[in-house]
């Protein structure tokens, strides 16, 4: 590519798909916006159907349904089979507490590939606060038995943070106790509704440093009988991550109302226009909306990340953490040592030190 | 797993992995939970007699006849690439 803004961009690699923001949970670091779309406003079973075989047909190799709750859609298996049909590699994400033996059926029947479960937490009187919804922790070690059982490829998707993240050991050892091939130690990322409550789930820089020991000695002694895929908190980090291995480049996400987004919090960033599949097709939103254009390549890059040999390795980091942090959408992610913008994050681990535990949930 | 890998065992793809062509692109891929590789010239032939019923020794005793090497040195490649791809859960050995 040549450094250059791509004008006939690959193929995109995944599509996730938001089908509803309803969820029985309201997790404090929920990655839906802070105002959710009600069910009315959802794209129907066709709508998504013809999603899918347009993603298909654009070279889409692996599609996610994802929520909110991906599995308070009823027509869910219906949309597994579609991309079963178009051999794309099906993903469910789910809290798994609507999850029971005649659903984890149906999905298997419609060919769904893998299953992902989260987790809040190993202790269940602290998984269900934190999750704000009591009884979810028993409901979700019962649904992910019967994934086992039905022999589907599982994994258990673990969110840490300041109130759990001394429990990481036993997050591994579930791991392996429920038969998952993979799991994931995922630090909240604070964007949205985890932006909101940083200051109650921030780490601390010892915390930190404890789950990522845990998790590179548990990677040697489990190699090749868990996978465990870790991913750390920008506030302490000296480069941005490749949010979204760069804006536009590889995923696509629709919204709920059918809105295709280079991320799923794209919307929140001020004066681009995203793209409805009702009125567009996936291909054509995919080369030519100017909203997917924006940021995609280098060429649109502020300095330092203009001349920096990083900026095809973190494409200048995530738009969505440097707008909501500096307030322009242009900005070199502030999780970036060289970012003129970057004491805020020490500023922020300094502010939630000592900081109320409480939460602000999203119902 | 042990240091070496014996000539007998059948290797597998892990559980949830496929391997396909993709038409979009003109190539084989190898699909995984969050994982995605597209594996070079060398690894697509190894990976397509991947089938559950050759062993490892199958395998070289194929591709030794196929591209007329010595039989260790592709039992070399053969066993480095197959392990690496165990370690990332793709094959198992």
């Amino acid at each position: 590519m040549n450094g250059s803004s791509v004008r006939v961009p690959e193929p995109p690699l995944g599509l996730l798909l938001e089908l509803t923001h309803r969820c029985p949970l309201q997790c404090p670091y929920c990655s839906n916006p802070l105002e959710l779309q009600k069910s009315g406003a959802e794209l129907d079973t066709d709508n998504w159907l013809r999603v899918l075989d347009e993603s298909a047909a654009l070279g889409v190799l692996q599609v996610h349904f994802s929520g909110g709750e991906p599995t308070a859609r009823k027509d869910l298996a219906a949309m597994v089979k579609r991309a079963a049909q178009h051999k794309m590699y099906s993903n469910l994400i789910t809290s798994a507490v609507l999850l029971d033996q005649r659903r984890v059926a149906e999905l298997a029947e419609a060919g769904i590939d893998h299953i992902q479960i989260s987790f809040q937490d190993v202790e269940p009187e602290n998984a269900d606060r934190i999750g704000g919804y009591a009884g979810g922790h028993v409901r979700k070690l019962a649904a992910a038995r019967l994934v086992q059982q039905a022999g589907l490829p599982l994994t258990l998707n673990f969110v840490v943070h300041r109130q759990n993240a001394e429990r990481v050991p036993q997050m591994i050892a579930m791991g392996l106790e429920l038969g998952a091939g993979r799991i994931e130690v995922a630090h909240v990322q604070y964007y949205g509704w985890g932006l909101v409550n940083r200051s109650a789930l921030l780490p601390s820089r010892e915390q930190l440093d404890a789950v990522t020991a845990e998790v590179e000695s548990a990677r040697l002694r489990l190699k090749g009988r868990m996978l465990i895929d870790y991913v750390v908190p920008d506030y302490y980090a000296l480069r941005p991550k490749a949010c979204m291995g760069g804006w536009a480049r590889r995923f696509i996400n629709i919204s709920p109302a059918g809105k295709a987004l280079p991320c799923h919090a794209a919307e929140t960033l001020p004066g681009l226009a995203f793209p409805s599949v009702r009125e567009q097709s996936l291909g054509t939103i995919w080369r030519d909306a100017p909203a997917f254009q924006r940021f995609r390549g280098t060429d649109w890059m502020p300095e330092p990340c203009q001349s920096c040999d990083k900026r095809e390795i973190d494409w200048g980091g995530c738009r969505c953490q440097a707008f909501a942090l500096t307030g322009n959408i242009s900005a070199t992610d502030p999780a970036c040592a060289l970012s003129p913008d970057h004491a805020v994050m020490a500023e922020a681990v300094k502010q939630s030190r000592g900081a109320s535990l409480g939460f602000v949930y999203r119902q | 797993m042990s240091a070496t890998v014996e000539a007998a065992v059948v290797p597998t793809f892990g559980v949830g992995v496929k391997f396909r062509f993709d038409e979009v692109r003109g190539a084989w891929i190898v699909l995984a939970p969050e994982r995605l590789f597209l594996p070079d010239e060398q690894a697509v032939e190894i990976l397509k007699l991947v089938d559950g019923h050759r062993s490892l020794g199958a395998i070289v005793d194929d591709l030794a006849v196929r591209y007329q090497a010595p039989h260790e040195l592709i039992a070399t490649d053969v066993t480095a690439m197959l392990r690496d791809l165990a370690d990332k859960g793709v094959i198992r050995l």
